[in-house]
C-alpha cells in the first residue's frame, strides 16, 4: 500500500516513522543533540513519547515496557549512553520479551557536544548488537530490522547513528506496516530477570551463546553488502563513511558493514582475500580496523590524524592517497552567543563582577564562559557542577573556597543535579556552598524541550511540576532564594554576596523564562485552559 | 555513475536568518522534480546567532550528503559578513549569491531575504516556478505565503534584469 510513497526525511524522522510503522508502544528519552527530534517526531506522528529526567531512567522505563512484551524505542545522544550504561550492561543479560531498540546518536566532530566518544565500543563492552545506518532509508530499515533482531533473540539492540545521519535529509520509501500481534502481558521469569549472582552467572553464558548465534547469522544475512568492482582496491566501511567512500573512490570494491557488532569476520576475511589492497575507512576510533587486525587479517587504515572530527569526501581521498600533510584549518565562523536579552546574561555578569570561581555545567549557559562574561571555570558533564564545586570547596584555602559557586540549568539539575544537592548537605564543606539553579523554564540548549520542572509533558500537556525550593528544603537546605535575574538584578547581586558571606549551604534559583520559550509557554497555557473549559 | 551530474548548493549565514529554511525549500523543490536529493546541515548551538551552513545536493544519484570544499556550483550567503569564511566552498566559476544585489527596500519584510535569494538562485536552475512556489508554501505558515512569494519574485527578477 505505502510502497510507492517517496519521502524526503532526516534520519531522525525516518527512525520515528519506522517506529510508528512497527507499532512501537512507547518511546522514551532525554533530549540531546543530534537525537532529540526522533521522539518529537514520533509524538507528532501519534506515537506515545515521553521525556524522562535522564537517560538512565529513560532506559529503565524502556526495559520495564519491553519486559512486559512491548516494542520500545529509547533514544539518547552518545554521552547519554554513559548515564544509561548501568542498566545497559545488565539488560544485555536479562534480555527482553518484546523488543528494545536503543538509539545512540554520536557526534563526531562535536557539533554540539563535550566529547566525541565512539559508542560502537559499547557493543563489544556490553555484548549488544550494533547497527549502523548510512542514510535515512537505512535508518528507517534498520529501526525495523533492530526490532526484529531484538525480538528474535530477546535482547536489546543499539542503533548507532551520527550527526550527519540524524540531521541529513535523504529519500525514504517506507515499508508495509508491521504491527505486533500480541498485546503486552506480564509473565513471570524470575531467573531470567532477577540478576542475583546465582541467576546472573547463567545469564552471562546465555548472552554469549546468543551473540555467537547472531554472529553466525550476520555472516550470511543481507545486512552487510559487498560491491565487487576493481579488485586492486577494496574498502571496508560503515555508516556515513560508506557514502563518502562511494564518491571518493567510485571504482573501488566495497564491503559495507551494517551490523558492526558482532562482526561477520568470515565475510570480512573473504573480502580482504579477494582484493589486492584492503583499507578500512571509518569515522572516529579505529574500531573496525582493530577488530579486523585482531582476527589476524592484514588491512590498512587511516592515519591517527583522521581520528579527530568528521570524515568527508576530501578527507577520504586524502586517506586513500596516504596524504598525512597538515589539513587547512576550517575557516572561522562567528561563534554562538547568549541571545541578547537572555536571562542567563545577568547571572554571569553578577558572578563575574564578584570574581567567583564558577563550577559550571552544560546548557545554553555554558556560553557564560565566553567574553564578555568569562565567568565559568569548569564544565565536565551534565550535573558535574555541584560535585566539582564541592570538591573545590573541600580542599581550597578558605579565601578561595568561599568564592566557589556551582551553576546549573533547570533541566540539567533534574537530569543529574539532585544527588549532588544531597551530597552538598551530607558532606558539607566548612565554608558552606552556593548552588544556583538557572531556571529558564525549558531545556533551551537542545531546542526548548519540556522536563519535570516545567510541569508539562513532551507534547506540552500539563502534568505535575517539580518544586526545586521544596526539594531543597526536604534535603535540608534552609537558605533558599528565588529571584528574577532580569527584573531584579540588584536583588540577585545582594543575595549572592550575602550567601557567599554566610558560609551556609544556599540555593539560589534564578527564575525567568528563556526568551524563545516565553511566548510558547503562553500558548501552551491558553490551550490547556481551553481544554479544561470545554 | 560517470555521467551523473550532481548540482551542489551551499547556504550560509547566521543563526536565526533562515538558512535552514532556505535549504529545506531548495531540497524540496529538487525532490519534487524526481531527482535524488540529499540535504545536510549542522545545527545545535546555531540558534544563538553563530555561523550556520547547509548543503543541498541533487542529481541522478547523490552519495555523500556534504558538498566537498571547492565544489559548490552555487554559494548562497544570507549575511554579507559570512561570505569570506564560506568562499572556499565555491568551485572556480561557481556563482555567489548575496543580499548585496537585492534592493532590500523593496522587500515586504526583511526577514524574507532568504526566499528572495532563492528567487535569484532559481533563475540559474531548471526547476519550474510552480514547483518553487509549492515548496515555499509547504515550508511556511499560510500567513507568510504572500510576502514570501513577493520576495521570491523580486529575487528572480533581480537576476533576470
Ligand atoms: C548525558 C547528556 N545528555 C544530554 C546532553 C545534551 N544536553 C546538553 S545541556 C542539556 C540541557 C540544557 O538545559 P538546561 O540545563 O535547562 O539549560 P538551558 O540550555 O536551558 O540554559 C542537554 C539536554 C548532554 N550533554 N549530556
Ligand atoms: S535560547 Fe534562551 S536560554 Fe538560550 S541563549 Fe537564547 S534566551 Fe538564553
Amino acid at each position: 500500500m505505502s510502497n510507492t510513497e517517496r519521502l524526503l526525511l532526516s534520519g531522525n524522522e525516518a527512525v520515528a516513522r519506522a517506529a510508528l510503522d512497527c507499532g512501537v508502544s512507547l518511546g522514551t528519552a532525554y533530549p540531546g543533540t543530534p537525537s532529540t527530534e526522533i521522539l518529537e517526531n514520533f509524538s507528532l506522528l501519534g506515537g506515545k513519547a515521553q521525556w524522562a529526567p535522564n537517560e538512565k531512567v529513560a532506559l529503565e522505563v524502556g526495559i520495564g515496557a519491553a519486559f512486559a512484551g512491548a516494542r520500545v524505542l529509547v533514544t539518547m545522544k552518545h554521552v547519554g549512553l554513559n548515564v544509561a550504561a548501568d542498566p545497559l550492561f545488565t539488560v544485555a543479560y536479562t534480555g527482553v520479551s518484546g523488543a528494545l531498540v536503543i538509539v545512540s546518536a554520536d557526534d563526531p566532530g562535536m557539533a554540539s557536544s563535550q566529547n566525541e566518544q565512539d559508542n560502537r565500543h559499547y557493543g563489544r563492552a556490553a555484548g549488544v548488537v550494533i547497527l549502523e545506518p548510512s542514510d535515512s532509508q537505512q535508518a528507517y530499515d534498520l529501526m525495523r530490522e533492530g526490532l526484529e533482531i531484538s525480538h528474535r533473540w530477546q535482547m536489546p539492540v543499539i542503533l548507532r547513528m551520527t550527526t550527519r545521519i540524524c540531521h541529513s535529509k535523504t529519500i525514504v520509501t517506507p515499508g508495509e506496516k508491521n504491527l505486533p500481534t500480541e498485546a503486552p502481558n506480564f509473565e513471570r521469569d524470575v531467573t531470567g530477570r532477577v540478576m542475583i549472582p546465582a541467576y546472573a552467572r547463567p545469564a552471562h553464558r546465555k548472552l554469549r551463546a546468543k551473540l555467537a548465534e547472531i554472529e553466525k547469522w550476520n555472516e550470511s544475512c543481507a545486512l552487510n553488502e559487498v560491491f565487487e568492482q576493481d579488485k586492486t582496491l577494496g574498502i571496508i566501511c560503515s555508516g556515513i563513511s560508506y557514502m563518502h567512500v562511494r564518491e571518493a573512490a567510485p571504482e573501488a570494491s566495497i564491503l559495507k558493514l551494517t551490523m558492526t557488532y558482532p562482526l561477520p569476520l568470515e565475510k570480512i576475511r573473504k573480502f580482504v582475500d579477494s582484493v589486492q589492497r584492503c583499507m578500512v575507512i571509518e569515522e572516529g576510533d579505529p574500531y573496525l580496523a582493530q577488530c579486523i587486525r585482531a582476527a589476524g587479517m592484514e588491512v590498512e587504515d587511516k592515519d591517527p590524524m583522521y581520528r579527530f572530527g568528521e570524515l568527508n569526501v576530501t578527507r577520504v581521498k586524502r586517506i586513500l592517497a596516504g596524504d598525512n600533510t597538515p589539513e587547512a584549518a576550517p575557516p572561522k565562523g562567528k561563534p554562538p552567543q547568549l541571545c541578547i536579552g537572555c536571562p542567563h546574561r545577568n547571572v554571569f555578569e553578577t558572578l563575574s563582577k564578584h570574581g567567583c570561581i564558577v563550577a559550571g555545567d552544560i546548557g545554553c549557559y555554558t556560553l557564560g564562559v565566553l567574553p564578555p562574561f568569562e565567568a565559568m571555570d569548569s564544565c565536565v558533564c551534565m550535573g558535574a557542577s555541584i560535585g566539582v564545586g564541592l570538591g573545590l570547596r573541600h580542599v581550597l584555602p578558605d579565601e578561595q573556597a568561599k568564592k566557589v559557586v556551582s551553576v546549573i540549568g533547570d533541566s540539567t539539575f533534574v537530569h543529574s543535579g539532585i544527588t549532588g544537592m544531597v551530597e552538598m548537605m551530607y558532606n558539607q564543606p566548612k565554608t558552606g556552598h552556593v548552588l544556583m539553579i538557572l531556571d529558564n523554564s525549558t531545556t533551551a540548549m537542545t531546542g526548548l524541550q519540556e522536563h519535570p520542572g516545567t510541569g508539562r509533558t513532551l507534547d506540552h500537556q500539563p502534568t505535575h511540576q517539580l518544586d526545586y525550593e521544596k526539594l531543597a528544603n526536604a534535603i535540608g537546605i534552609e537558605r533558599v532564594f528565588v529571584v528574577d535575574p532580569f527584573k531584579n538584578m540588584e536583588d540577585l547581586d545582594k543575595i549572592l554576596v550575602e550567601s557567599l558571606a554566610s558560609e551556609q549551604p544556599t540555593l539560589i534559583v534564578t527564575r525567568r523564562p528563556c526568551l524563545l520559550v516565553s511566548k510558547k509557554i503562553k500558548q501552551y497555557q491558553e490551550k490547556a485552559n481551553q481544554t479544561c473549559q470545554s | 555513475m560517470k555521467n551523473n551530474k550532481v548540482t551542489n548548493v551551499v547556504f550560509a549565514g547566521l543563526g536565526g536568518q533562515g538558512v535552514l529554511k532556505a535549504s529545506d525549500i531548495m531540497s524540496e523543490a529538487a525532490f519534487a522534480t524526481g531527482s535524488d536529493v540529499k540535504k545536510s546541515e549542522i545545527h545545535g548551538m546555531s540558534q544563538r546567532g553563530g555561523s550556520v551552513s547547509s548543503d543541498v545536493r541533487f542529481g541522478e544519484e547523490v552519495s555523500s550528503p556534504m558538498v566537498p570544499s571547492g565544489e559548490a556550483d552555487y554559494l548562497v550567503v544570507l549575511s554579507s559578513d559570512q561570505v569570506e569564511n564560506n568562499r572556499a566552498m565555491l568551485k572556480p566559476n561557481g556563482v555567489l549569491i548575496t543580499p548585496d544585489s537585492i534592493d532590500v527596500s523593496q522587500l515586504p519584510n526583511k526577514r524574507s531575504i532568504n526566499v528572495a535569494l532563492l528567487g535569484m538562485l532559481s533563475s540559474h536552475l531548471e526547476i519550474d516556478e510552480k514547483t518553487w512556489m509549492d515548496a515555499i508554501r509547504g515550508n511556511l505558515s499560510e500567513k507568510l505565503h504572500e510576502i514570501n512569494e513577493q520576495a521570491f519574485a523580486l529575487g528572480r527578477q533581480t537576476r533576470q534584469g
